[in-house]
C-alpha cells in the first residue's frame, strides 16, 4: 500500500470513538469468519471485531490533496462560491489517487453545472453514475445521519484529462436526488439503471422507467436487503442451502 | 359500438358461444386521422431479428420510411452480473465479469483485474503486463472482426460476415492456445495471470502476423472499394463530437467524430505509453467513418502484439504474495487444468501450514482493503470502467460496470431520426453494441 503523504491510509484509521459503545451494534463484527447459527466449538465465534467506517470512508482528507486535485477544488471554489461550497461538500477523500467530493443532493445541481461549464474546470464527460448501498456494510448501522444508499458520478475532464467522483447520499426512505440528464444527456440511461436496480428516484429525469428488469418487477434488486430467492438443494442426502444464507467468510 | 352493426368486427353465435371478428380495420374511428399522419407506421423491430446486432428491440415511429422517432427497448439479456459478483470472492470475480461483454471478455478481466488491484495497492509483475497488453490486442482485433462481420451481414454483405469469421476464428484459436478457451477465458486474474503462455504460441502468434496484413487487404478490397458498401455507409448515423461528447459515446464512433480521444494514449494503463501505434480518426462522423476507424485498428493493433512479443521477458506472470497467487499455482496436467502435483506434494506431505494456507485461500480468498475505485479501460467499444467497492470484506461489496455499448446505443436516436429506416441498421452496425454487456 503506497502511502502517499498526508493521505489517511485506511477509513477508520485515526478514528476514535467507536471502541467505546457499549453493546455490539452493525458497527462490530463477530466471530472470527463472520459466521453465525453453526456448531463452531472453537471458541472464536465469540469474538468481537472493531471496523469503524466498513465500507463507507467517515474522515475527511486535509489540504493539500495533492496532485491536480487542489486546482480542481479551488477552480470549484471560485466558480460556486466558498458560502455555497461549503454547504454543498461535506467531506472530501482522497483515497488511491481518486478524489471523492461527498455532496449535498441540494446542491447537486449548481455544483455539477459548474464542473461542466467552468473554463477552469470543463468536465465535459458523465462517465458513469452508479448507485451503491452501503447496508450493514461493517460500519456504523445505516440511519437517517448515514444515509445507506449513495449514488457516484464519475466525471471526466478530456481537456485536461481529469476525474473526479461525486458521490450523494440519501435514506431508503426518502430517495430523491436531482436529475442531472439536462447538464448531462448521457446520464438518462445511467440513472434508470440506478432507479432500477437500486430505487433511487431522480427528480426531473425525463422518463423514470425500469430499463434492465421487466417494467412490472416489484423491488429493486441490487439493494442489499432484496431477497436472492434461491431454493435449497438437495443433493446425495445433503442440502445445500440457497446463496444468501449459506455459511460465508466475511 | 356495441348497438350498432360494425362491419369490421362482426360477431356469430356458435355452439361453443359468441365468435368475434376481429379484423383491426377500425383504426380511423379510434384513432382518428388528423393527429397522425395517413402514413404513419408504428414498427416493433426485434428482439428477435438478425438485424438488430443482438436481442435489442427498436419501436420505430414511420412515415413512410422516414423514421420520425426511434426507442431503444434493453434488458433481454439481464442477467444480474453485476449482484452476482457481490456473493462470491474476489478471484471468482473474474469469471462472471468475463461474460459480460462477450466479444471482448479479456478488456473486462483485465478492468476487474486492475480495479482489484488498485483496492490492494499492488503492481502486477512485468511479464503479467505485457501478456495483457498482448491478449487484449488479439482480442481486440477479433472483437473488430466481429464488428465488421456483423456489419456486413446486416448490410447484406454476406461474404464480409463469413470473411470476418473466418479470420476471427484465427484469432481464437491463439487464445484458446494461451488461455484453454475460446471464449470467457478467465485469464487474467486479480494479481496476474493464471498460467504463463505455453510453448510454441509465440511462433504461431508470429505466423498470423505474417499473413493477416493479407487479410486486412482483402476486406478492403472486398468492401472498402465497393460501390454498394459505400452508399449504404456514407452519410448514414451522422454523430459529431459535441453530440458524442453529450451522449458520452467513446471508442471508434468518437474517433471517426475527429476526436483522437483514445485511453490508451490519453490515460495508459499497463506501459502503453511505451508501444509505437497510431489513433486512427476520421472527421465523417458517419457510418463510413467508422468502418474505416476499425479497418486501421486492426492493423494497429497488430503493432502492439508485435512489439509485446519482442519485450518479453522471461518472469513471474504474477505476485509473488502467496496471500493473493493461489491460482498461479495452477497447471496443466493430463486431465485438464488443476492444482500441479508438485504443490499438491508439498501441502499433503511436507508442510502442515502451506496445507492451512492453502485451505484459507480456498474457502475464504483473500481480503481487501475498504475503499472505491473507478478503473477505465480502451475497450474495441469505447470506455470500459469498472467502479468497484470493498468493505474490507473477502467478497466486492459491488462492483458496477460502465459499459460502453450500454452507454453508446444511447446515441440511436440522434443517429436515425429524420433518417431512413434502412440507416437505422447501418447507425446501429456502426455503434456495434453487445448486448451482453449493454443488460449484464
Amino acid at each position: 500500500m503506497s502511502d502517499d503523504g498526508g493521505v489517511p491510509a485506511r477509513p477508520g484509521s485515526g478514528e476514535a470513538g467507536y471502541g467505546e459503545s457499549a453493546a455490539p451494534s452493525g458497527g462490530f463484527r463477530k466471530g472470527a469468519f463472520g459466521v453465525s447459527g453453526s456448531g463452531d466449538t472453537s471458541g472464536f465465534g465469540g469474538l468481537v471485531r472493531i471496523e469503524p467506517g466498513g465500507a463507507v470512508a467517515l474522515h475527511s482528507t486535509d489540504r493539500p490533496y495533492g496532485g491536480y486535485f487542489d486546482e480542481v477544488t479551488d477552480a470549484l471554489i471560485e466558480a460556486v462560491g466558498q458560502a455555497t461550497y461549503d454547504a454543498a461538500v461535506q467531506r472530501v477523500l482522497v483515497d488511491r489517487g481518486e478524489i471523492t467530493y461527498f455532496v449535498t443532493r441540494e446542491h447537486l445541481l449548481t455544483l455539477v453545472q459548474a464542473l461542466r461549464d467552468d473554463e477552469a474546470l470543463r468536465f465535459e464527460l458523465c462517465s458513469s453514475v452508479s448507485g451503491v448501498d452501503y447496508l450493514d456494510s461493517g460500519g456504523p448501522a445505516a440511519t437517517s445521519d448515514r444515509p445507506r444508499l449513495h449514488v457516484v458520478y464519475h466525471l471526466t475532464s478530456m481537456t485536461y484529462r481529469r476525474r473526479i467522483r461525486l458521490e450523494v447520499a440519501v435514506t431508503a426512505e426518502d430517495p430523491h436526488v436531482p436529475s442531472v440528464v439536462p447538464l448531462y444527456p448521457t446520464a438518462d440511461w445511467h440513472e434508470r439503471e440506478t432507479w432500477d436496480m437500486f430505487g433511487v428516484v431522480f427528480d426531473g429525469h425525463p422518463a423514470l422507467t425500469r430499463i434492465l428488469m421487466p417494467d412490472d418487477w416489484d423491488g429493486h434488486p441490487q439493494r442489499k436487503d432484496y431477497p436472492l430467492g434461491g431454493v435449497p438443494v438437495e443433493y446425495h442426502d445433503a442440502t445445500i442451502p440457497p446463496p444468501d444464507t449459506r455459511r460465508a467468510y466475511r | 359500438m356495441s348497438t350498432t352493426y360494425d362491419p369490421y368486427a362482426g360477431s356469430r353465435e356458435t355452439t361453443e358461444g359468441r365468435v368475434y371478428t376481429v379484423t383491426g380495420g377500425d383504426w380511423d374511428q379510434t384513432l382518428g386521422t388528423e393527429a397522425y399522419g395517413e402514413e404513419r407506421l408504428v414498427v416493433n423491430m426485434g428482439p428477435q431479428h438478425p438485424s438488430t446486432h443482438g436481442v435489442l428491440r427498436l419501436v420505430l415511429d414511420l412515415e413512410g420510411e422516414t423514421v420520425t422517432k426511434a426507442r431503444v427497448v434493453i434488458g433481454y439479456l439481464h442477467t444480474g452480473i453485476e449482484k452476482n459478483t457481490e456473493y462470491r470472492n474476489w478471484v471468482q470475480g473474474t469469471t462472471f465479469v468475463t461474460r459480460m461483454d462477450y466479444l471482448s471478455p479479456l478488456f473486462n478481466e483485465a478492468g476487474y483485474s486492475m480495479s482489484v488491484e488498485k483496492l490492494l495497492g499492488i503492481e502486477v509483475p512485468q511479464r503479467a503486463q505485457t501478456i495483457r497488453v498482448l491478449v487484449m490486442e488479439l482480442n481486440r482485433i477479433a472483437s473488430h472482426l466481429v464488428a465488421l462481420a456483423t456489419f456486413g451481414m446486416e448490410m447484406g454483405a454476406l461474404t464480409g460476415m463469413t470473411n470476418g469469421f473466418r479470420e476471427r476464428e484465427l484469432v481464437l484459436d491463439l487464445l484458446e492456445e494461451i488461455t484453454g478457451l475460446r471464449m470467457n477465458h478467465a485469464y487474467i486474474r486479480p494479481g496476474g495471470l493464471a498460467q504463463d503462455l505455453p510453448e510454441g504460441v509465440v511462433e504461431h502468434i508470429r505466423e498470423f502476423l505474417e499473413f493477416m496484413p493479407a487479410r486486412v487487404a482483402d476486406f478492403h478490397k472486398l468492401l472498402t472499394g465497393q460501390p454498394i458498401w459505400q452508399a449504404r455507409l456514407k452519410d448514414a448515423g451522422y454523430l459529431d463530437v459535441t453530440g458524442c461528447v453529450a451522449l458520452g459515446v467513446t471508442g471508434p464512433v468518437l474517433r471517426a467524430a475527429g476526436l483522437p480521444w483514445d485511453l490508451r494514449k490519453v490515460e495508459p494503463y499497463l506501459g502503453y505509453e511505451t508501444y509505437d501505434f497510431e489513433v486512427p480518426t476520421t472527421d465523417t462522423c458517419d457510418a463510413w467513418g467508422r468502418y474505416l476507424v476499425r479497418m486501421a485498428e486492426i492493423t494497429e493493433s497488430m503493432k502492439i502484439v508485435e512489439q509485446a512479443l519482442d519485450r518479453l521477458e522471461p518472469g513471474p506472470v504474477m505476485v509473488q504474495d502467496k496471500k493473493i497467487a493461489w491460482p498461479a499455482q495452477l497447471s496443466l496436467g493430463p486431465d485438464g487444468m488443476g492444482n500441479s502435483l508438485e504443490h499438491v506434494k508439498h501441502i499433503m506431505g511436507q508442510s502442515m501450514e502451506a496445507l492451512i494456507h492453502h485451505f484459507k485461500l480456498v474457502t475464504e480468498g483473500f481480503r481487501v482493503p475498504a475503499g472505491q475505485v473507478y478503473v477505465p479501460l480502451e475497450s474495441p467499444r469505447g470506455e470500459l470502467g469498472y467502479h468497484v467497492v470493498s468493505d474490507g470484506g473477502t467478497r466486492p461489496w459491488r462492483v458496477h460496470v460502465r459499459d460502453p455499448s450500454f452507454v453508446n446505443l444511447q446515441a440511436t436516436a440522434a443517429m436515425s431520426e429524420g433518417g431512413m429506416i434502412a440507416d437505422v441498421i447501418a447507425a446501429i452496425a456502426s455503434l456495434d453494441p453487445v448486448m451482453g454487456g449493454v443488460d449484464r
